[in-house]
Parts: C-alpha cells; sequence; structure tokens
C-alpha cells in the first residue's frame, strides 16, 4: 500500500524530530555527552536530580541552536526555559526541562531536493531523559518484569523540531527528515546516527477526505518511537491505512498517542486524549533569560557551512543543466538528474565533481564516475583530488584509457591518490595513439577482406568479429567503443575509396604523444 | 483533588483527599484578593532580578563516582536503578 | 563570646578550636534533650575539623575568618558524607555526595559543622513543628515555638550551641524563628548567596542567609558565604559585600520609611517597631511612615507561587535513586506508596495546593496572577525606595505562639509569615533584629528591609537599633546569666531605646550614610 494513495483521502504529516547536540558536555551540567559508555558512568548530582543541584546552561549548545535556527531560516529569539512536569522513572527530577512559549527558534521553512517547501514551526532545545531498559520474567524465578535506568542519556541537549503539517506522503516525511538531517550534520549539529538514537521521530498523522480545504485537517494520532527512515515510512502508512479503515467504517478517530512496534509493523495505543497529560508549564526559576545578542548571532549565522540546498544549486549549476536533464546521468535505479545531484551531495561529493568540472573534465562523466566508482569507496572519494581525477577524466574522454582502464586507475588513485598518468603508465596502459588505430583496422581489414566486403554491403552482424579482431589486434589497449567507431569511420570512407589499403596513416592528429 | 493527587504521585486516602479538600479552598479564598486585582498589562515577574545569558563552556568534568551513586539506591542492579514494571505510566 | 571574638581569639592561639568546639558541645550536651534543635551533631567530625585548624594555627597559618568557630547548618543544606534530610522521611538513608557551596565557602572560612539543625520539613512551615523528627522548642521558653523554618538553626543560637547558624529563607523562615527566638537573622538580597546544594523549596525566593547572636557576625558569616557562584545560575556577579566596615557608621541623615501596610501586628510588636524607629530618629535617621500598598497582597501571592515551585521541586523524590522507596507491583504505585509514606501533610497538602496553581484552565488565574502582582509589588517598593534608603516593619506580627497552636489551622500558621513574605517576592534583602520583648516577655525582632543588594545599608541600620537595644555586645546565653538573662537584657534595653532620646547619642558615630 502507498501513504496517501487511498482514493478520496488525503494523508497530513507533521514531524517532531529530537536530535541530539553534538557537545562535548550535556546540556546543563558537565558530564559527558557520550553514547555507550558503561550504564550511569556519566552522571552528576545535576542529571541525577539530586537534591540541592541546579542547572547551568551550555553554550556550545545555545550556539548550535542558533545554528540549527539560521540554517532553517527561523525567527531567532529571547527565550527562556519551561518545566513540563511528568512522572518517568527515566526522568530524574520529574520534570523536563525545556522550551515552551519563548523557544529559541520560531518559523522557518525547509526545502527538499523534490523542490517542497516544508514550513517549520519551532526549533527548540530541551534535555534528553536516561534509558529505561525492560527486563523480562525470563532468567529470574518467580520475578515479574521490571526495569533498570541508566541516566547516562539524561539531560544531553536536544534540539526539538517541529514542522507545520505540511508533508502528504510517507515518502516526503522520509525525504523531509533526510534532509533535515542532512542540515543538522551540515551545521555541525548532529552526527546524523539514527542507529545510535541521535535522531528521533515523533510523527503526527491525520487523514481527510481528499481536496477539503487545509483548515478541515482531520483528528491526529501522535506515533512515537520512531527511530529510523524505515520504521518512519512504514508507521505513517500504517497509520494512513487504519485511520482511513475507521473512517471508512463510519467511525471517528480519536485523538491519541501510538507506539509504533517494529516486530509486529503496527501501531498500538499508548495513551487517550482523555488520559493526555497535565504538564503543569511553568518558567524554569533555575535559569535565567537567552536574551538577544545581535552581533553574536550574525556571527555563528556567517560562519554557517554551504547547506545540502545551496551544495545541490551550486552543483545543479556547473553541471549547466544537467539537473534538468532526463536521465543517462545514472545507471540503473531510473533516477533523473535531480536525484544525482541529491546523491552526490549528500554522499559529500559534490565538491570532487566541482572541482572536476572547474578543471576542465566533462560533467557527465564526472557524475557517472563519481556515482558509480567513486561512491563505492567513499572515503577515498572524499579525498581524492579534484585536479587529478580531472586528469583522468579527459584520458578516458580523449580515447587514451578505455573506460575499462580508466575505472582501474581511479580504483587505484582512491585507494591510495597519486597521479592517474603515472598510474596509467606504470599498468602499462600505454595511450593508443590514432595512428596506431587505423593501423590496426588496416592490418584486420587485410587479413579478412571478406568479412570486410560483407560489412560495407550491410551485414552488421560482422561488425562485431572485425571490432574484436581490432581490439585483439591493439591487445586490449582499444575498447570495443572506439574499435566500432574506427570501422565505421573507415565503411563511411570506403564508399568514396574502397580499397582498404588505401586508407591514411597520416590521417589522425588526435594527441597521444607518448 | 483526586486529580491533582494523582499527577503528583500521591497516594492519598479519601479522607486525606476531603481535609486537604477544605484547607486549599480556605487557602484559595484569601487569595481571592489577588483575583480580583486588575494586572492588565503588567509582565509576569518569574524571576526577582533581571539576569540573562548565564552559560558555561563546553568542557567535560569528572561526575562522580558511580559506587557512590549507586550505595544511594534503594533497589540498584547491575549498575543500574530498578524499578517495578512500567505499566500506566505516561512518557 | 561571639564568633568574632571567637575567631580572633583562636587565630591569635589564645584559645584553642577545640577548647571552644568543647564548650559548644557541652552546653548541646546540657540542654539538647529539651529544645530538639538538630537532627544530628556531628561532634567527632568537629572535633577533627577542631584538631585541624588547631593544627594550622600551630604551624602559623591563618585559618580563616571564622577559624574554630562552630556553626550549624539547617538539614536542607547538602553535607558530603553527613546524612541530609530536610527533616522528611522521604530522605531516609541519603548521604549528599557533594557539599552545598555555602559549606564549602564556610569551611575554607575555618569555620566548625557542629550539626544538623531541625527544620519543618522541606522548609515548609513557621514553627519547626512539621518535622518528620519531632518539633523544636523556644529556648526562651520550651513552651513555645521557635518559629519556622529555620527554626532549630535559631534556637540553636540562642540557646548558644553555636554562635552562628546557616537558615534558608523561602518567605521569611530565618527572619521569622529569629525574631521569635532573639537572635539575629538575614535573608540576603536573591542571588547574593549560591543556592547550590540548599534543597530547594520555592527556586525563585529561597536564600541561605546566617542566624547569629550579633549584628557584627551575621555581617562576618554572610561576607564569608556570599558572592558568585559558577554553579548557581541565578547567582549575581557581585562579589561579597564588605558589611564590617559600614556596621558602626551610624544612620545620620539616612532615611528610613516605617511600612504603614505591615504594622498589623499585635499591639506590643507594632509598639517595639515604633520604639526602633524613634531610636533611629534620634540616632540622626529621617524617619516617616510610608505606604507600600502592593505588600498586602503578598502572602496570597506567596502561598500560590511557592506551592507551586516546591510541586515541581519535589517531584524527584520518587523512590528511584536515593532515599525512602515503598514498593508496589508497578511503578506508579510504587511512586504512589512512596511519596504518602515519605512526605508528612503540609508537605502534601502544598504540593496539592502547588499543583492546583499550575494545573490546565487554573494557570493564569492562580500562578499567572500570582506572578503579575509579584511584579506589582517590586513596583510599589520602587516606588518607596525612590524616597528611603531602609524600610522598618515587624518581622512576626506576634512574638512566640504556643507548640501546637496553630497546627490544626494551616491558614493561620501561613498568617506568620505576612511580613516577610515580601522581601522573598521581591528578592531584596530583609533581616530581623531583636528589639526589646513584648507583653509575654518573649523576643520582639524588628524587621529591617532594603532595596536590591542594599546589604550595606540595611547592616547600618541593623547595627544602629542593636545598639539601641543594648545588645551586640555578645552572644545570647553567653556569660553568666545564660539564655533568661539576655531576654531580660534586651527588655531593659527595649525600655533604654525608649530614653534613648534624653542620652548622648553615644554610638551614633561617623559620616552620614554613603548613598
Ligand atoms: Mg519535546
Ligand atoms: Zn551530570
Amino acid at each position: 500500500m502507498t501513504a496517501g494513495a487511498v482514493p478520496g483521502w488525503d494523508l497530513v504529516v507533521g514531524l517532531e524530530v529530537h536530535c541530539e547536540l553534538l557537545t562535548a558536555t550535556k546540556l546543563f551540567c558537565s558530564c559527558r555527552n557520550a553514547f555507550g559508555d558503561e550504564p550511569n558512568t556519566n552522571v552528576c548530582p545535576v542529571c541525577l536530580g539530586l537534591p540541592g543541584s541546579l542547572p547551568v546552561l551550555n553554550a556550545r549548545a545555545v550556539e548550535l541552536a542558533v545554528r540549527v535556527g539560521t540554517a532553517l531560516r527561523c525567527d531567532i529569539r529571547p527565550s527562556i526555559f519551561h518545566r513540563k512536569n511528568y512522572f518517568y522513572p527515566d526522568m530524574p527530577k520529574g520534570y523536563q526541562i525545556s522550551q515552551y512559549d519563548a523557544p529559541i527558534n520560531r518559523g522557518g521553512w525547509l526545502d527538499l531536493p523534490g523542490g517542497e517547501r516544508i514550513r517549520i514551526e519551532r526549533a527548540h532545545l530541551e534535555e534528553d531523559t536516561g534509558k529505561t531498559t525492560h527486563v523480562g520474567r525470563s532468567g529470574r524465578i518467580h520475578q515479574a518484569g521490571h526495569s533498570l535506568v541508566d541516566y547516562n542519556r539524561a539531560g544531553v541537549p536536544l534540539i526539538e523540531t517541529v514542522s507545520a503539517p505540511d508533508l502528504r506522503s510517507a515518502d516526503q516525511a522520509r525525504a523531509y527528515v533526510s534532509e533535515l538531517r542532512a542540515v543538522l550534520v551540515a551545521v555541525g549539529a548532529s552526527d546524523g546516527k539514527m542507529e545510535e538514537g541521535s535522531l528521533r521521530v515523533d510523527a503526527n498523522v491525520s487523514v481527510m477526505v481528499s481536496g477539503a480545504p487545509g483548515t478541515a485537517l482531520g483528528t491526529r494520532c501522535e506515533i512515537k518511537n520512531l527511530n529510523s527512515l524505515r520504521s518512519l515510512g512504514r508507521a505513517i502508512e500504517y497509520e494512513a491505512a487504519r485511520q482511513t479503515a475507521v473512517l471508512e467504517a463510519g467511525q471517528a478517530v480519536v485523538q491519541e498517542t501510538r507506539h509504533w512496534n517494529e516486530a509486529e509493523s503496527r501501531t498500538t495505543l499508548m495513551r487517550s486524549k482523555e488520559e493526555a497529560y497535565d504538564y503543569r508549564y511553568f518558567p524554569e526559576p533555575d535559569l535565567v533569560p537567552i536574551v538577544g545578542d545581535q552581533r553574536w548571532q550574525v556571527a555563528v549565522g556567517a560562519d554557517l557551512p554551504a547547506l545540502p540546498a545551496e551544495r545541490r544549486a551550486r552543483l545543479s549549476d556547473a553541471l549547466n543543466g544537467v539537473g534538468e536533464a532526463p536521465s543517462p546521468l545514472r545507471s540503473g535505479a531510473g533516477g533523473d538528474g535531480r536525484e544525482a545531484v541529491a546523491t552526490l551531495v549528500e554522499l559529500d561529493l559534490d565538491g570532487l565533481v566541482l572541482g572536476a568540472v572547474a578543471a576542465g573534465a566533462d560533467p557527465r562523466l564526472a557524475v557517472n564516475r563519481a556515482l558509480n566508482e567513486a561512491a563505492a569507496d567513499l572515503v577515498g572519494a572524499r579525498r581524492l583530488d579534484p585536479g587529478a581525477f580531472a586528469r583522468l577524466l579527459a584520458m578516458e574522454g580523449d580515447g587514451r584509457l578505455s573506460a575499462t582502464q580508466a575505472k582501474a586507475v581511479l580504483a587505484e588513485m582512491l585507494a591510495g591518490g597519486g597521479d592517474p598518468v603515472a598510474i596509467a603508465q606504470a599498468r602499462g596502459y600505454q595511450a593508443l595513439t590514432a595512428e596506431a588505430l587505423e593501423a590496426a583496422v588496416d592490418e584486420v581489414l587485410a587479413s579478412y577482406p571478406d568479412e570486410w566486403s560483407r560489412y560495407l554491403s550491410g551485414d552488421v552482424k560482422v561488425g562485431g568479429f572485425l571490432v574484436g579482431q581490432i581490439m585483439k589486434s591493439t591487445r586490449g589497449r582499444s575498447d570495443g567503443k572506439a574499435a566500432a567507431a574506427a570501422l565505421e569511420q573507415r565503411s563511411r570512407r570506403s564508399a568514396k575509396r574502397p580499397l582498404p589499403g588505401e586508407s591514411g596513416s597520416g590521417k589522425g592528429r588526435l594527441s597521444g604523444k607518448r | 483533588m483526586a486529580h491533582v493527587a494523582r499527577l503528583n504521585r500521591l497516594a492519598l486516602s479519601d479522607d486525606e483527599l476531603d481535609a486537604y479538600a477544605g484547607q486549599l479552598s480556605a487557602v484559595l479564598e484569601y487569595a481571592a484578593d489577588i483575583a480580583a486585582l486588575d494586572t492588565s498589562g503588567v509582565s509576569p515577574t518569574a524571576h526577582p532580578l533581571p539576569v540573562g545569558n548565564v552559560w558555561r563552556d563546553d568542557v567535560a568534568r569528572p561526575g562522580l563516582d558511580r559506587a557512590e551513586v549507586m550505595a544511594q539506591a534503594p533497589a540498584p542492579e547491575g549498575n543500574c536503578f530498578r524499578v517495578p514494571p512500567i505499566l500506566g505510566e505516561l512518557a | 563570646m561571639t564568633a568574632l571574638e571567637t575567631a580572633a581569639a583562636v587565630r591569635s592561639g589564645a584559645r584553642s578550636a577545640r577548647e571552644v568546639v568543647e564548650g559548644h558541645l557541652a552546653t548541646i550536651q546540657a540542654r539538647e534533650g529539651q529544645i530538639h534543635a538538630f537532627n544530628l551533631v556531628t561532634a567527632e567530625l568537629a572535633l577533627q575539623t577542631a584538631d585541624d585548624i588547631d593544627q594550622q594555627v600551630a604551624r602559623g597559618e591563618d585559618p580563616g575568618p571564622l577559624a574554630g568557630v562552630p556553626v550549624v547548618l539547617k538539614d536542607n543544606l547538602c553535607t558530603r558524607g553527613v546524612p541530609t534530610t530536610c527533616s522528611s522521611r522521604i530522605l531516609d538513608g541519603w548521604v549528599p555526595p557533594y557539599d552545598a557551596t555555602v559549606v564549602v565557602r564556610l569551611r575554607a572560612a575555618g569555620a566548625v559543622v557542629v550539626g544538623k539543625a531541625n527544620l519543618d520539613e522541606f522548609a515548609m512551615g513557621s514553627s519547626t513543628e512539621n518535622s518528620a523528627f519531632g518539633p523544636t522548642r523556644n529556648p526562651r521558653d520550651v513552651g513555645r515555638v521557635p518559629g519556622g523554618s529555620s527554626g532549630g538553626s535559631a534556637a540553636a543560637v540562642a540557646a548558644n550551641f553555636a554562635p552562628i547558624a546557616l537558615g534558608s529563607d523561602t518567605g521569611g523562615s530565618i527572619r521569622q524563628p529569629a525574631a521569635l527566638c532573639g537572635v539575629v537573622g538575614v535573608k540576603p538580597t536573591y542571588g547574593l548567596v549560591s543556592r547550590y546544594g540548599l534543597v530547594a523549596f520555592a527556586s525563585s525566593l529561597d536564600q541561605v542567609g546566617p542566624l547569629a547572636g550579633t549584628v557584627a557576625d551575621a555581617a562576618a558569616v554572610l561576607e564569608v558565604v556570599a558572592g558568585h557562584d559558577p554553579a548557581d545560575s541565578t547567582s549575581l556577579g557581585q562579589p561579597a559585600p564588605a558589611l564590617a566596615g559600614v556596621l558602626g557608621q551610624g544612620v545620620a541623615g539616612l532615611r528610613i520609611g516605617v511600612v504603614s501596610e505591615l504594622m498589623k501586628g499585635s499591639v506590643d510588636v507594632d509598639a517595639r517597631v515604633r520604639e526602633a524607629a524613634g531610636a533611629l530618629a534620634r540616632a540622626g535617621a529621617v524617619v516617616e511612615e510610608v505606604s507600600v500598598p502592593a505588600v498586602a497582597h503578598g502572602l496570597s501571592a506567596y502561598y500560590l507561587i511557592a506551592p507551586a515551585e516546591a510541586s515541581s521541586n519535589l517531584a524527584r523524590y520518587d523512590g528511584v535513586r536515593y532515599g525512602l522507596r515503598v514498593d508496589g507491583p508497578d511503578v506508579t504505585s510504587m511512586y504512589g506508596a512512596t511519596r504518602a509514606a515519605g512526605f508528612g501533610a503540609e508537605v502534601k497538602r502544598r504540593i496539592m495546593l502547588g499543583a492546583y496553581a499550575l494545573s490546565a484552565g487554573y494557570y493564569d488565574a492562580y500562578y499567572g496572577q500570582a506572578q503579575r502582582v509579584r511584579t506589582l509589588i517590586i513596583d510599589s517598593f520602587a516606588a518607596a525606595y525612590q524616597r528611603f534608603d531602609a524600610l522598618l516593619a515587624p518581622t512576626s506580627p506576634t512574638t512566640a505562639f504556643r507548640v501546637g497552636e496553630k497546627v490544626g489551622d494551616p491558614l493561620a500558621m501561613y498568617l506568620s509569615d505576612v511580613c516577610t513574605t515580601a522581601a522573598n517576592l521581591t528578592g531584596h534583602p530583609a533581616m530581623s533584629v531583636p528589639y526589646g520583648v513584648g507583653d509575654d516577655g518573649l523576643p520582639v525582632g524588628v524587621q529591617v528591609l532594603a532595596p536590591a543588594l542594599g546589604e550595606p545599608v540595611m547592616f547600618k541600620v541593623a547595627a544602629a537599633l542593636e545598639r539601641a537595644a543594648g545588645g551586640g555586645g555578645g552572644a545570647p546565653g553567653a556569660g553568666s546569666g545564660g539564655a533568661g538573662m539576655s531576654t531580660a537584657g534586651a527588655g531593659v534595653a527595649g525600655a533604654g531605646a525608649g530614653r534613648a532620646g534624653g542620652r548622648p547619642t553615644d554610638g551614633i558615630v561617623g559620616p552620614v550614610g554613603t548613598r
């Protein structure tokens, strides 16, 4: 089933993305912000909520929040922290310090690679909770299940980015999270590791009658525990189908919070609206306001690296409309040029392609080699010198190297760097001069006059045999394409000068000295 | 009253709830004087003194010794804090 | 012997810290059974510390301005390795792994902690009867309460268990017991003293401060514990104020207002305040009555704001990480059972009240409105401080009431704080100075209020009042007369203050106030 594709119903999704900030320490204490340490080793009076302890804000977390806000085109405003009061064993103080009606980042938007603009309602700072591990009955006799709590994660800084309900499909929701992750990584706010819980998503999902005005949003359900793009997509699709079925059965969707159960591939009820919590928000008296400092904010903004959208635009421009082109860019996958550009940026290979094109490389060839070969070795590709890459592409483009040879040379460059000319030489990929190719053609046509005649009279099948013979005669230094081209050229010339022996040794003046 | 007690995870008897209800309404009645005040245009004071932008550098410092922390735990287990099953508890 | 005299003797080697501490431990031994000022007397630790200090002196080092001075800590101040209970069962067995900043500073100044003082559970109360460990008695009359919530600290100083103590003041919890026990008690400007390690009651109101037998001793303690602390985000940037130098400066030229809205206590208490005002006028101050209209709403605003913050601050006591745990089949029942068993009635009452004031649909009418009224009170005081350098009021509307008298009537108990809450709401400093006695012969405290960071002028006025009352020469109970002597002395001095006009202005020296 494809979400949003149920006839007669439109899907409406808004996302809350919690991102752990890439700081050295927690939001309100100097404990290490680290994943995977031994339980309860990164704890202190503050993040354990010991009596008498007090929070002190991490300046770097504020700076990262401002960077995120700038990247998301938010209005960065004076802000305060609130207490959100509720009980849960992984929350050591009985309240979470979060931002409520005065968040640091308000408004803003995120443009998706597909061109859609998704509005951002807010991106605020808050503290993470500890981790609760459920321990089942098994392993212990006569013991009910219980839970174990580790507070290493308690107090880790989070930025929670809340989108408007602008997303219309599971695919779009995934694209949004993927793009947001790229932005968060780009500004240095996140390591983007969803598998380590660095990014966690809650989805607000509703369906409404197709074509209804935007104000007629259906009753929404919030789905929690979406810790991968895959879960996100599947949960939204499941929930869309569930709600649609409820509505088509003439019943009403009940506003509630649901939990995505990955193993069972379904959402289950966590709590209904009647049980919804009364969080008793009030201003956190242990902290003081973050007041605007325009100069600092401008400095933070100016320091931002290029964002994914800008990088895509820049690459598209450099490829000269390649982005608009329909597709030979990518072998397989059926993507178009826009997807190729997006992928290059996502893989952080846009700089390589841009550099190579600037050094004169053929854009199309640069994109192909980057996406297909260089992408197979990302570490090597990201340190590849664009100039050397451009020289390799030139050698391939003008026939000094066959495609096979070029790929082999590139693989070596990815593995250990080096100059393509030297590598080609060391591998014995001597350049096949035009003269040498012509000579090989002469030799083959002289050896197989009958086949040549048949070819000239239109027997296309025999062409393959002749091409193979030419390649064999050059001992692999010419590829099939070049050999076929030479044969074709010769056949056209033969229309005027039918005698093979007369065809010119002084004909080609292409490069290939050495 | 029962709702407020539940919000605060206080298991109170009906008698206690009744007693508190009476005492709280007496206090709220006393405090009715401020409800009558015109505070339109008055901004709330969350903090007695105006201070802003208090923060620290992002430099890690050693926390507490785990043994000392776990020694305080009413129910330690495997260097974690053990709690009964989390059933109806809301997150 | 005052704290300052003791420190001078220890620093000079004239007395050993051990001798000093042993003397106070003996006083404790003799009278603690009757008073119950302490949750814990740390005699052994105190003697060890005293020996350390004596060794420092022997090595020619200076142990600091409070060298060898015994100090009592309210038992809501965290002490590393020493149980901190807040007089609550819910912290049963908890031993903090860290010291409060004020404790670190006191130790660094050479003070010797002799014990943890009883309090109303989590500082919620005005009589120290809401303690899980039983009430503290007033050393002036053991049938009376010492006030609260720092009743243990005030009683300890009044009984000369130690010359100085630390308390915490959220709505009057230092000043009111100081008044009822006849000692000096100071609520500093909010943010002047670090709250790190003070177990929170109401974070935007709480402030740690000294109780002492004399104004000079209180000033000395404040100088030690005040000043910026990076561990408390609400700590001001200011260094500790220099107070010792202002005490003798006199009040000539100072403008002092008597807050008319707060002169609604019992007749005898109000009379002492007017006498105190008269004494200041005779000492050269310009004294007038002043109206601070919004102060009338202070108690209402306080009893919405403080419980609201408390309901949140006390949510951490859940039986998971430390303290009491009453188990249950699931985590919700464990929480409910733990908190029901761990908290006393008053704490539960305030949690209920506070959560109600914050709950959906009521926030704006109660908590929100109280915060706006807080602004009105601040504005009202700002107007008064345009015209006055300091203000006077009663500290408590009555002298010490009888044990058990108000236990069944929470509202009557809350009214004990009617004169003190305003300074917590505004964040301004205020202190109580003993000034004579009431008709019942029990101490009366006069409250001196000053604008934010106005500690120097406040102490100047307090010192003048102390001189007018004939105090300041020694700790209450010190010397041969014992505790009763001090009461009588103050009574005589109160009368003396009334006669001061006929005497030369001895003690009123120095230039006009520096404001
Ligand atoms: Mg949140
Ligand atoms: Zn920590």
